[in-house]
């Protein structure tokens, strides 16, 4: 059981190291960097509590795709990182006020609710013996969440067409594809029958 | 003595008022911005998790799952955006986006 807390206590202290590290680190690929390491110390905190399936799932979605797609926009960008330094100072102020006004709403939020005694014991187990944790997710989510998960679905093409249609662009100096023009084409018009007399070439 | 649920929330507490600040502390970059939106999901999916792991309640897990869904898209379109506004503008501070005075 000491291990457990143990375990617990260092993935908390890594996942929030990492998400100051976050906002702090002066180049943004150290940022998404330290993203990636926050995202990997609570998979492990998921995985502690027993959802293996969320924490697997946010590794490959928020390691594999998310962050990757992150790096990219930061290296594609070309932009002066010192200089998107300089207003830090400025904003501390501000943030830090608004920071410590949430902090404190939230304290008080927590310490106003009486926690049910049952919830401060150990965390029970969510699924019946014998059906693992991704087994029981899919019983839950393909029947009672049906509509829900298409729905997620469908938000995923929206965004993926989305994200096309901004990035896409068209250069004047660019080949493309003209199908009007390929189908109005006609075999008179690029076949020419040559009669080549020997020795003499056309 | 297991780890008690309060520690998991406060956890998730700290990383929302982590997020938070640094949307607030980023005023020039806008991808710190994005990022400082990720940190705040997965807090709210540290709350979502927990709570699901204590009442013993799976349905907290599938709501966590939809929230993962949405952060992709929103991640997705987001730096779409920036991409769009930099080839246009040549800048991501925020500073430089009141074209529409909002």
């Amino acid at each position: 059981m000491i291990l457990a807390q143990l375990v617990f206590y260092l993935l908390a202290f890594v996942t929030v190291a990492a998400a100051v590290m976050v906002i702090a680190a002066r180049n943004p690929v150290h940022s998404v960097l330290f993203l990636i390491l926050a995202f990997f110390n609570s998979a492990g905190l998921f995985i502690l509590l027993g959802a293996e399936f969320i924490g697997m799932l946010l590794v490959v979605v928020y390691v594999g795709a998310v962050a990757v797609l992150f790096l990219f926009v930061v290296m594609m960008l070309d932009i002066n990182f010192v200089q998107l330094r300089e207003g830090f100072l400025q904003y501390l102020p501000v943030g830090a006020l608004v920071g410590l006004i949430l902090l404190v709403e939230l304290a008080l939020v927590f310490g106003s609710i009486a926690m049910e005694p049952a919830l401060g014991g150990a965390a029970v187990s969510a699924t019946e013996a014998g059906v693992t944790n991704t087994e029981a997710i899919g019983r839950l989510l393909y029947t009672d969440y049906f509509y829900l998960f298409q729905a997620a679905g469908i938000i995923l093409l929206v965004a993926m067409i989305g994200a096309m249609t901004l990035t896409m662009r068209h250069r004047p100096d660019a080949r493309r594809q003209d199908i009007g023009r390929q189908v109005r084409r006609r075999p008179g018009e690029t076949l020419e029958v040559r009669k080549v007399p020997p020795r003499t070439g056309i | 003595m297991p780890v008690p649920l309060s520690h998991y929330l406060t956890l998730a507490a700290i990383l929302f008022t982590i997020g938070v600040f640094g949307i607030f502390v980023n005023r020039k970059n806008v991808i710190v911005i994005l990022m400082a939106i990720e940190l705040l999901l997965l807090a709210v999916n540290i709350n979502f998790v927990a709570f699901s792991a204590y009442l013993g309640d799976l349905a907290g897990q599938i709501f966590a799952i939809f929230v993962l869904t949405v952060a992709a898209a929103e991640a997705a379109i987001g730096l779409a955006i920036v991409l769009v506004y930099f080839r246009n503008r040549g800048s991501i501070e925020v500073e430089d986006i009141n074209l529409m005075k909002g």
